[in-house]
């Protein structure tokens, strides 16, 4: 057996030249090749399927069930944690839409991972309510990308046995002189956006920054603001990013205090938990105003059952289903008409929905960008906030 | 002409048969195709692409991939502390878990090898399997329940004026020497069963202590197993990120991996190359200590 004397040095060739084939690959790559302007013209009849992707909450079986008698489409919804997450999935081309909020939409329009919304294709969208409509994180350079779905900030909550008296400001937590107190027991949201939180407390209580957006901040005002947040660290119970994971801290007693979502605030109440946040009478925001979110539908640049998605997207803005939407998870109803089918009568007041001035205080999530306005592109991007948020967890 | 078809269909088949007919390295060859195939391209390929991409950067303007040739994010990755400080508590915890587990297994494994019944051994096999039968997040959720402020940990410790460790490093050190104990035991086993009783009887027939037989016997013989167990709880110790994430506030190597996914891809490339090489010094530190010898 002569031919087999050296079967190691013959493993080695056949491994090394396919090691240099996959490495030829990798450098050719394939270039992203951003296809705009292929928007439907009609939707048809529907596919059968919808693949989704969303956030916790926005598609529940009281309007899902309906939509899929009416259309036929059934619904697959996968629920996503962050907005990292759903744009990672989007990019895998195996959904055909998202309720992708403001951190990134930007992100996906740029990426070619969406596609342009014929609006005139969803009849419900003509009485969305204006001040939602044609804003910089759903329409670029002109050109809709999508449907909103609701909008609303983010709660300061807390556990009524715990936290004496109820604060009225974001100070509780970011203030190293009161969040003392709550050593250990402090919930923040694991993610980059949230350095936009202590910018907007920044804000409020050291104007001489001079901060007025905060997703676009430059070198000085980041620097604070992420200093802020390495102060809170070791304050900080707990940094959630499943909403499962902080309704499980609020109920072990691990956290008392934090920066939340409707949902959870909501299922901690249905479970009967002592917790409360910014009441009514304060309009539901600490002094400082919060971070929001308006979220918008929108469609992939590879959706398989684009139809179904039009449909979708139809629906969610329909005034009864947008009302659902709206109670159910404790948001304005993006829909004007939603305000007439609420269940409770003055939900739309409460909530603020037809009140534009309300939402000057609101600051919905946005994607950092370099170039921010000011003309000097010295603004903070998103890659800066990513890197910036792992050295604050430490 | 039926038939006839049939006949060149046979002969088709023959003539394949033929073929491999007396050619063993054909026959290995055509054998091993698919799996090589699998392993070169698959798994070696993968990572030769990660090994590029980790070269590439992120355009700040565009955001896109910047396709050349630099050492920017192995620069980051040194320069910046809170990375070091990342690697060097992955590590840690990754060593603190590897010597946990070796210390519980021991005794399991020896008490399976050695002194268990036949049917003591079956049970105790299964009763080592069983946790690998239910899903990991039920296993690291129960985990974080019991180790909750109100959990049943500190409600046990209450009496005793204790209470448990809380969320945090120690958390994730007990989670993941949980999680990964059987494969310390399992390998540790099969070292043990390999040593005749004869040697152990032997050395006490000589006049060797219990601990001199374990000291000079036992352990020089079993340990390329235990080598080998703590390369599985060492690595799989050092990719976890879900653990860290559910019991702690710690970011581990794959936590920030994770996190830089999307929008730095390349960085995340770099990132993931750590635990290769950490691999790597593992493994060549275990082969020096002979794991590999009997395999």
């Amino acid at each position: 057996m002569t031919q087999d004397a050296h079967p190691l040095r013959t493993a080695w060739l056949v491994v090394a030249g396919l090691l240099a084939f996959m490495l030829l690959l990798a450098g050719c790559g394939s270039s992203d090749n951003n296809t705009t302007g292929k928007e439907l013209t009609k939707v048809g009849k529907g596919e059968g399927q919808l693949n989704l992707i969303s956030w916790v909450g926005y598609v529940e079986p009281e309007w899902a069930k309906p939509f899929e008698q009416k259309t036929g489409c059934k619904v697959n919804n996968k629920v996503a944690g962050t907005s990292d997450e759903m744009i990672q999935l989007m990019r895998t081309g195996q959904y055909d839409g998202v309720s992708a909020s403001g951190n990134a939409s930007g992100r996906l329009v740029d990426g070619g991972d969406v596609d342009p919304v014929n609006v005139s294709l969803v009849p419900n969208y003509k009485t969305v309510f204006s001040d939602l409509k044609n804003q910089p994180y759903n329409t670029f350079d002109g050109v809709h990308y999508g449907i909103p779905h609701g909008r609303g900030a983010n709660l300061l909550m807390w556990n009524t046995n715990d936290v004496k008296p109820a604060p009225t400001s974001w100070d509780v937590i970011l203030d190293p002189k009161k969040a003392t107190q709550y050593k250990g027991k402090i919930s923040a949201y694991d993610d980059p956006i949230y350095i936009a939180d202590a910018a907007v407390y920044l804000k409020a209580h050291q104007p001489e920054l001079g901060i007025e957006n905060p997703y676009e901040l430059n070198e000085e005002q980041f620097e604070a603001a992420v200093n802020l947040l390495k102060e809170q660290r070791p304050f900080v119970g707990e940094y959630w990013s499943e909403a499962a994971k902080q309704i499980s801290a609020f109920t072990n007693g691990d956290d008392q205090v934090g920066t939340t979502w409707q949902y959870q605030y909501f299922e901690l109440k249905g479970e009967g938990e002592p917790v409360a946040a910014s009441p009514a009478s304060q309009g539901f925001l600490p002094s400082e105003g919060a971070t929001g979110w308006s979220d918008t539908w929108m469609i992939s640049s590879e959706a398989k059952n684009p139809n179904c998605m039009y449909m979708w997207m139809d629906w969610i803005v329909s005034p009864k289903v947008n009302a659902e939407v709206a109670e159910l998870f404790g948001e304005a109803p993006a829909q004007s008409l939603a305000c007439e089918q609420t269940a409770e009568k003055n939900f739309c007041a409460k909530y603020h929905a037809e009140n534009p001035g309300f939402w000057k205080r609101v600051y919905y999530w946005e994607t950092p960008v370099s170039d921010c306005g000011n003309g000097s592109s010295d603004c903070k991007d998103y890659n800066d906030w990513v890197q910036a948020w792992t050295s604050i967890k430490g | 002409m039926a038939t006839e078809a049939v006949a060149r269909k046979r002969s088709a088949g023959h003539r394949l048969a033929d073929l491999f007919h007396g050619r063993p390295r054909l026959q290995v060859g055509a054998l091993l195709a698919g799996p090589i195939g699998w392993l070169v391209i698959g798994y070696l390929g993968s990572l030769a692409v990660l090994l590029i991409a980790a070269f590439w950067t992120v355009d700040p303007l565009s955001g896109e991939i910047v396709r050349g040739l630099s050492i920017e994010n192995f620069e980051t990755l040194f320069n910046e502390p809170v990375y070091r400080d990342i690697i060097g508590r992955t590590v840690r915890i990754a060593a603190q878990v590897t010597l946990t587990d070796a210390v519980l297994a021991f005794p399991i494994a020896f008490y399976m090898a050695k002194l268990a019944s036949r049917r003591g051994k079956a049970i105790l096999i299964v009763a080592v399997l069983l946790p690998l039968w239910s899903s990991y997040l039920v296993k690291v959720y129960s985990w974080r329940t019991m180790l909750s402020t109100d959990g049943v940990l500190n409600w046990a410790l209450a009496p005793f004026g204790l209470h448990g460790p809380g969320f945090g490093d120690t958390a994730v050190w007990l989670v993941m020497s949980y999680l990964w104990l059987p494969y310390m035991i399992l390998p540790i086993y099969a070292g043990l069963e390999r040593i005749p009783d004869s040697l152990i009887s032997a050395s006490e027939d000589l006049g060797a202590s219990p601990f001199t037989t374990f000291r000079r016997v036992i352990l020089p013989l079993v340990f390329p197993a235990v080598v080998a167990g703590s390369i599985f709880t060492f690595s799989l110790t050092l990719g976890d990120y879900i653990t860290p994430r559910l019991v702690s506030n710690d970011q581990f190597i794959g936590n920030v991996v994770f996190n830089n996914i999307v929008n730095n891809l390349p960085f995340a490339s770099a990132l993931a190359l750590v635990p290769i090489v950490v691999m790597i010094a593992y493994l060549l530190v275990a082969r020096k200590l002979g794991a590999f010898e009997h395999i």
